[in-house]
């Protein structure tokens, strides 16, 4: 369990957070232009990385906010935080 | 019988008797004592047998790594318990322990004849036998294996116990109040530190508490005078929480650990009446320093599992601290130093006492003085063989060759009543590997380290690898000091003496002139794991550490191989001579200790599994009889039996009354999205199927959500209260989920929309009231209203006062009635319904529940979320198309409808189902198949509601069908397991199909 | 030819001590090349070396497995095995496989212990008790036995399931398939690494998967710790790792993987006779052999890789479980773990081929595939070997999450209204 500095509320534990899976898979402007491969490539498919990911989270059982996280997937170690819509720090 | 209690000590109170019964016998203790102690102190070693060979077995520690000695306690009362380890209860007035995996008793157990049978049932024997014949394995074989498996008996009753849980937060935490423990809790505490110091046993100061030879000295004390001494100047501190009978059981990442504080286990019946009986604590430190300690290694020789075997380290603190011997002819069996500590207590407590080790020689202090006191010391020597059935009687010894890999030279017998055996320390790297901490291996000695320190965890003292005084001491402040950044202490020149080992000889498998085929060395005592069950593992291919334990089950008993680990691995290492370092070890998986499960779940059971969501009329619905139906959290009423009505009964006696002339429905669960915005009408359009730009202020509409594949999500009414202000409904169960993913879309796709939505399910109760009379009933509560269809036309909502208090009315409806819904706030949600109902008496207005409403809407064919869909279903396959925008560029979920698979018209569809016998209704989710049918059967869709409709008088049932567009009017078939029923596909609309009643 | 197991063949290596013994399978060096290459020693990976020797006659081929074999989800889950399962194609599949289960034992020459002892599925509210009648209609129709139990007749199955009326969640009903039950769950992965190995086919453990090498849209062979091994077909069962080799030949797959737990007791006298499995107060329960309650926890929320998952889940699970047995409120947890699954959007399976030639997926078993093991070996073998789908697998293609046509095995959602 590990903890998540949430941008809005600070320090909490991740029991309060839920997570949104891969970040920056913008949802297409324009869906109907997209072939059934793309479209399912958006839906479905996910890199799923073992190692350093991308992510959202929301902080489901507090402020209610969307954030990205930047996470290692092979040992739960983050290694940044950043608001919706801000550019990644560097990791 | 002797009295083995020959010691006073200031641990046991001898001046405070206890009874308490064993094996149906009873015995006396005092308090102080643990069970095993007080067994040993009563002459019985023999306490339970093993669990495969039902070997007799004795009490072989004196701690939570004890693999022999385990009870059931106070049998067949709600506080039974098995498993339990005698070594680790305190004894209280009344304690009742049994031995376990043995019939009829521990003495004469008739499983022991798999003794006998051992040869034919080595390591994994069951994988290669009970093949044949196939049945016997299901009738015969595995009940046996069953019966004869498992150790104590599971309780039978439910626990009258309270478990409770707290969450701390603290500076440091320091793991084991052992002296490096003792020593780390001071230094933090003294530098304005929140510490807490958390140890297993009642008492603080581990082993060094009772270590009594004057060779240990810290500044010219005794070394366990020197640590009392500590040790009430730590109880002084203000910033030290100190918890003993405390057993850290999980180390998680981020410093979230979980210990669990036993608070009445100790205590008779009487005493703990009343208390929390375990706490799981629930820990966040910012540092942790772990000082576990170490365990004592057994050694591994033939017949090393009899009963008066034991830890040497543990016959030392059953003799200075309980003042308990565990034997009067004593044998200790050495590798290392340690061993003569307690040769030399015993002897210097007039006890016989000898010693075999199997190193060629030592000079150190400690055996400088053994050798003073006289007493016999057998080097270069090994135990071939021991005796005594219920008790060790004898043991066999011999010398070793220079490799140490033979036994060379005589036989030599001596007997003895107790062996003592020590085949060097563990370190407890538990909770540094729990927390991702890595391992080296020392080659010296043999131990695994904790090979790194993070900023936020260390480890100290013997669970670090120091064994000796002055390291302990010396390196344990030296490491603390750095790690909390602390300048001087008193320690820093701290005078410490004692004795230092100076040779070390490790053997894993000691050597024997009986093949290792045919003698019995022991490894996992608790699960009968040999040394040659390892070797024939690894014969057969099984290399990995893992596989060795899985396929021989060492390590997997209730110890998890505290005792056993390490001489596994050391002999696979030496079976395949490689480095011991290079195997790694088995993963230490949590819990330390075993953990009670309700400790874990702590005050959440019975009425606290799960909260309970109630509307503001509920009490008005118990008060009147209502039987109510869990819809996720919240109570729904169901049904309003009267006069001793059934379910069936009541329904239809509601539905009718609902359609003939009133009924009244608690809505509030529904859940309630309050939207606001400039943007709010846009937000909708890309939430909804349908366009909602021309809703015009005042007016309602139903709205259908898709997912992003397409398939139906969610549905309700949304009304345009004003320009940019909706109130949306959900339904009951998707409230929370919808919420939140509006709230996602809106963050995260479309940051640029001008909407805030606000969750206001609680904060409005709704009455729903229907029927060709609502309306009259609904102008004796709102006479300033005009409810013409002109004012007040279907679909439109209006704000209103009843009682001086604002609420809303929408005329909507579910039921295809004219209906009304009126939302109050949550508060006068009460009043309002007993309002509605005192209106409404005149027209028997009649409260109707769920199953009532889910009948009548089913007679219009409106689908129910979740019922009539299950996340395959889009809105075409639904005969919804009606409600899908053509013109709209995009919605959640459009471009999926656009797939080859979403755009097969002969997907499932929801249809009407009229059984072709009227009275007979279908049974929800039977499977409907095609009149003429192929082998094997294809299901061609299943029936989703069906209800006996008092309306039509006639059952209906709506269900999606293969092609179902196309199959109106066409025979089916719904093939239950007793009988076929016919049934012919209708429309799905089965009541008022031209909607004449919305404004009756 | 290997040791027959049997009665007599222990009976007489007690004679010489054990020492006889001859080993389960080799410890072979990689060859420069296979006719096919297995990515993932578990029971999935070794099930389709085995089938691909017995039944398609492919001998020169290996396993390879960067740990041991049977190490992951194989020695990491709870160990049902059933096929009552809603849609026809994974009712085919599933119960393809429970069909094979039940003559494995005999198949191997290796006891894996299958034992059905039934498993029942408890409903606990109106929506439960449609969506698990529906279930048992589609299942009886498919010929897979499953029968609706009410309350007093759960309860005779399984006396210490509280059905008392007065619980938060009352059980309101379950199904029971009779055939449905557990095995053990090493021996399976030992049982098909022994019998693959006697057909000849080489398990390389501590053998890591580097890199795929291609040529165009042709496999070629692995890059892996022991050097290159050249094979034009290459089947990767990787479960929870699979996401890791598809990125190596930069195909992206509909799957999440994450932490799922599960826990034993300390072992007790048999005191439950069957699989117990509640949804929707998610708590599933049997007994081993040995005597431990063996208890399945949930997954985490989120994508990991690290085998730990949150305690919170592991609270919650017990917190089931007393619910449902009160009476375990005493028993101890001795061991808890986690595994790493990955989890298809509709909660089936892929066995599946890709748009590389001589690549081959199967993945995406979520929660559930240890009860699959030979039905999924033997249909991956098929499609491997012919390059082509078995009728029982082609529902489980990758292309599915192009057409829409899913599988959806979650269940009915929420209940509404």
């Amino acid at each position: 369990m590990f903890l998540i500095n949430c941008p809005y509320c600070g320090e909490r534990d991740q029991s309060e957070f839920s997570s949104g899976g891969e970040a920056h898979i913008e949802r297409p402007k324009q869906p109907t232009e997209l072939s059934d491969d793309e479209w399912a490539d958006f839906l479905f498919m996910r890199k799923n990385i073992k190692g350093v990911q991308f992510e959202r989270w929301n902080h489901s059982h507090g402020c209610r906010k969307w954030f990205n996280l930047i996470r290692d997937t092979s040992n739960d170690k983050i290694h940044g935080i950043y608001k919706m819509g801000e550019k990644p720090p560097k990791v | 019988m002797s009295n083995f209690r020959i010691n006073k000590t200031n641990f046991v109170d001898q001046t405070n008797r206890i009874s308490f019964k064993f094996d149906g016998k009873t015995f006396f203790g005092f308090k102080g004592d643990t069970l095993a102690s007080a067994l040993i102190a009563n002459g019985i070693h023999l306490v339970g047998r093993s669990f495969k060979y039902h070997r007799p077995r004795g009490i072989m520690t004196c701690g939570s790594e004890e693999p022999n000695a385990i009870c059931q306690i106070n049998d067949k009362s709600n506080l039974t318990e098995p498993n339990v380890r005698a070594t680790e209860i305190e004894l209280y007035e009344g304690l009742e322990a049994n031995s376990q995996n043995c019939w009829p008793n521990v003495k004469f157990d008739i499983g022991g004849i798999n003794n006998l049978i051992s040869p034919f049932i080595p390591a994994g024997f069951y994988y290669k036998t009970f093949m044949w014949p196939k049945s016997f394995w299901k009738s015969v074989y595995e009940p046996l294996i069953r019966k004869t498996a498992g150790l104590g008996k599971s309780p039978i009753k439910p626990d009258p116990e309270i478990y409770d849980h707290k969450y701390v937060h603290c500076d440091v935490l320091v793991i084991g109040g052992g002296i490096s423990g003792i020593i780390s809790a001071k230094l933090s505490a003294k530098n304005n530190l929140n510490t807490i110091l958390i140890d297993d046993k009642k008492e603080l100061g581990g082993s060094t508490i009772f270590q009594e030879n004057e060779i240990f000295k810290i500044n010219n004390k005794i070394s366990k005078d020197w640590l009392i001494n500590e040790i009430n100047e730590i109880k002084k501190l203000k910033n030290l929480q100190i918890k003993t009978r405390t057993s850290v059981a999980a180390y998680h990442d981020y410093n979230y650990l979980l210990a669990r504080e036993s608070l009445s286990d100790h205590l008779s019946k009487n005493e703990k009446d009343g208390f929390v009986r375990q706490r799981l604590w629930k820990i966040r430190a910012k540092k942790v320093i772990i000082a576990t300690g170490a365990i004592e290694r057994p050694l591994v020789f033939n017949n090393n599992d009899r009963p008066g075997i034991l830890l040497a380290s543990s016959i030392n603190k059953y003799l200075n601290y309980f003042g308990v011997t565990c034997g009067l002819k004593n044998v200790i069996f050495t590798n290392n130093d340690s061993a003569y500590e307690v040769a030399i207590s015993l002897n210097k407590k007039g006890i016989d006492v000898k010693i075999i080790d199997i190193r060629k020689r030592s000079e150190s202090e400690l055996i400088k003085e053994t050798e003073k006191l006289g007493i016999k010391i057998f080097w270069n020597s090994t135990i071939t063989s021991t005796f005594g059935y219920r008790k060790i009687n004898s043991i066999e010894i011999m010398s070793l060759s220079e490799d140490g890999s033979n036994v060379i030279g005589e036989k030599n017998k001596i007997s003895c009543d107790c062996l003592g055996m020590s085949g060097g320390w563990t370190p407890m790297v538990h909770m540094h590997t729990q927390s991702g901490g890595k391992l080296n291996f020392r080659e010296t000695d043999q131990v695994f380290l904790p090979k790194e320190f993070s900023d936020n965890r260390i480890s100290v003292g013997s669970s670090n690898g120091h064994f000796e005084l002055d390291e302990i001491i010396k390196l344990t402040n030296d490491t603390v000091k750095k790690f909390l950044n602390i300048q001087e202490t008193d320690l820093d020149d701290a005078d410490i003496s004692c004795s230092k080992e100076l040779e070390k000889r490790n053997i894993w498998l000691l050597p024997n002139y009986i093949s290792i085929g045919k003698n019995k060395s022991f490894i996992d005592f608790q699960n009968d794991s040999t040394a040659k069950d390892i070797k024939l593992a690894m014969r057969e291919g099984f290399k990995s550490i893992e596989h060795v334990k899985r396929y021989t089950t060492t390590g997997m008993a209730t110890d998890q191989g505290k005792l056993s680990n390490m001489h596994a691995l050391g002999i696979i290492a030496e079976t395949a001579a490689v480095k011991m370092g290079s195997l790694g070890t088995t993963t230490f998986r949590p819990p330390f200790t075993p953990l009670t499960f309700g400790t874990i779940v702590g005050r959440s059971v019975g009425k606290f599994f799960d909260i309970v969501r109630k509307t503001p009329m509920h009490e008005w619905h118990v008060k009147n009889n209502a039987e109510f139906e869990n819809v996720g959290q919240w109570k729904r009423a169901w049904y309003y039996p009267r006069n001793n009505e059934n379910m069936h009964q009541s329904v239809q006696r509601e539905s009718k009354a609902a359609r003939d002339s009133a009924g009244i429905l608690d809505a509030s669960t529904l859940g309630k999205i309050d939207i606001k915005g400039s943007d709010a009408t846009e937000f909708l359009n890309r939430v909804y199927t349908n366009a909602w730009s021309k809703l015009s202020i005042g007016k309602c509409r139903y709205g259908l959500m898709l997912n992003e594949d397409g398939m139906v999500y969610d549905d309700g009414v949304t009304t345009r209260i004003d320009e940019n202000h909706y109130l949306m409904t959900t339904t009951t169960g998707g409230a929370a989920n919808v919420l939140s993913k509006l709230e996602d879309y809106l963050q995260t796709e479309w940051p640029e929309l001008d909407v805030w939505l606000t969750s206001v399910t609680d904060h409005y109760a709704t009455a729903s009231i229907c029927g060709p009379n609502s309306k009259k009933i609904l102008k004796k509560l709102f006479s300033d209203i005009e409810f013409n269809d002109q004012n007040f036309p279907h679909m439109s909502f209006k704000n209103a006062k009843i009682g001086g208090i604002d609420c809303r009315i929408m005329r909507i409806s579910f039921t295809g009635e004219h209906s009304y819904e009126i939302n109050i706030e949550a508060k006068y949600g009460n009043s309002l319904w007993e309002k509605c109902i005192d209106a409404g008496k005149d027209f028997n207005i009649t409260p109707y529940g769920t199953e009532t409403m889910h009948l009548l809407r089913a007679e219009k064919g409106f689908i129910i979320v979740g019922q009539d869909t299950d996340g395959t279903m889009t809105p075409i396959d639904l005969q919804m198309d009606w409600i899908v925008s053509k013109k709209k560029y995009d919605f959640i979920g459009k471009r999926s409808l656009y797939r080859s698979d979403t755009m097969r018209e002969d997907r499932k569809q929801l249809v009407g189902l009229l059984t072709d016998k009227p009275n007979t209704v279908l049974e929800e989710g039977a499977q409907i198949v095609h009149e003429k049918n192929n082998k094997p059967i294809e299901m061609i869709g299943h029936v989703t509601s069906s209800y006996f409709s008092p309306n039509l008088n006639k059952s209906i049932a709506l269900a999606v069908v293969k092609n179902g567009r196309k199959l109106k009017g066409q025979k089916l078939l719904v093939p239950m397991r007793d009988q076929t029923i016919n049934v012919t596909v209708s429309d799905f609309i089965f009541y008022d199909k031209n909607n004449e009643r919305l404004n009756a | 030819m290997k040791n027959k197991y049997s009665i007599f063949s222990l009976f007489k290596n007690a004679f010489s001590g054990h020492e006889n013994w001859q080993r389960a399978w080799r410890d072979p060096e990689p060859k420069k090349e296979y006719d096919a290459i297995i990515v993932g020693g578990g029971g999935h990976g070794l099930a389709t070396a085995y089938y691909l020797a017995k039944k398609h006659n492919m001998r020169n081929i290996a396993v390879v497995e960067k740990g041991w074999i049977g190490g992951g989800n194989t020695g990491r889950n709870t160990t049902i095995i059933r096929s009552n399962y809603l849609w026809d194609a994974s009712a085919g599949l599933y119960d393809h496989a429970l069909k094979i289960w039940e003559g494995l034992s005999q198949d191997l020459n290796y006891n894996v212990m299958f034992s059905q002892r039934g498993v029942m599925n408890l409903a606990h509210n109106l929506q439960d008790v449609r969506d698990l009648k529906r279930r048992t209609h589609a299942n009886r129709l498919n010929g897979i036995d499953a029968v609706w139990l009410n309350t007093d007749e759960v309860k005779k199955f399984c006396p210490i399931v509280n059905t008392s009326p007065n619980i938060r969640y009352p059980v309101l009903g379950g199904t029971l398939q009779r055939r449905a039950g557990t095995a053990r769950h090493d021996a399976v992965a030992w049982g098909y690494a022994r019998g693959a190995d006697e057909l000849g086919v080489d398990i390389i453990q501590n053998c890591e998967v580097k890199g795929i090498k291609r040529n165009g849209n042709k496999i070629e062979g692995i890059e892996t710790t022991r050097g290159f091994i050249k094979s034009k077909k290459i089947g990767v069962v990787a479960a929870g790792h699979s996401s890791v080799i598809a990125s190596m030949v930069d195909i992206r797959l509909p799957l999440e993987s994450k932490p799922l737990q599960a826990l034993v007791s300390e072992p007790v006298k048999p005191i439950i006779d069957t699989v117990v499995m509640s949804n929707a107060v998610h708590a599933y329960v049997s007994q081993s052999d040995k005597g431990e309650l063996v208890i399945g926890a949930g997954t985490d929320s989120y994508v990991s890789y690290s085998q730990k998952g949150s305690h919170d889940v592991v609270e919650g699970t017990l917190k089931a479980i007393l619910e449902l047995y009160p009476i375990f409120s005493r028993m101890k947890m001795l061991r808890q773990w986690g595994g790493i699954v990955d989890i298809c959007p509709d909660a089936s399976p892929i066995i599946s081929k890709t748009n590389i030639e001589g690549l081959y997926f199967n993945c995406g078993w979520g929660t559930g595939g240890f009860k699959a093991t030979p039905g999924s070996g033997d249909l991956f073998a098929h499609t491997i070997a012919n390059d082509e789908p078995h009728k029982l697998n082609a529902a489980f293609s990758l292309n599915r999450f192009v057409s829409g046509d899913l599988v959806d095995e979650h269940g009915a959602a929420a209940v509404a209204h």
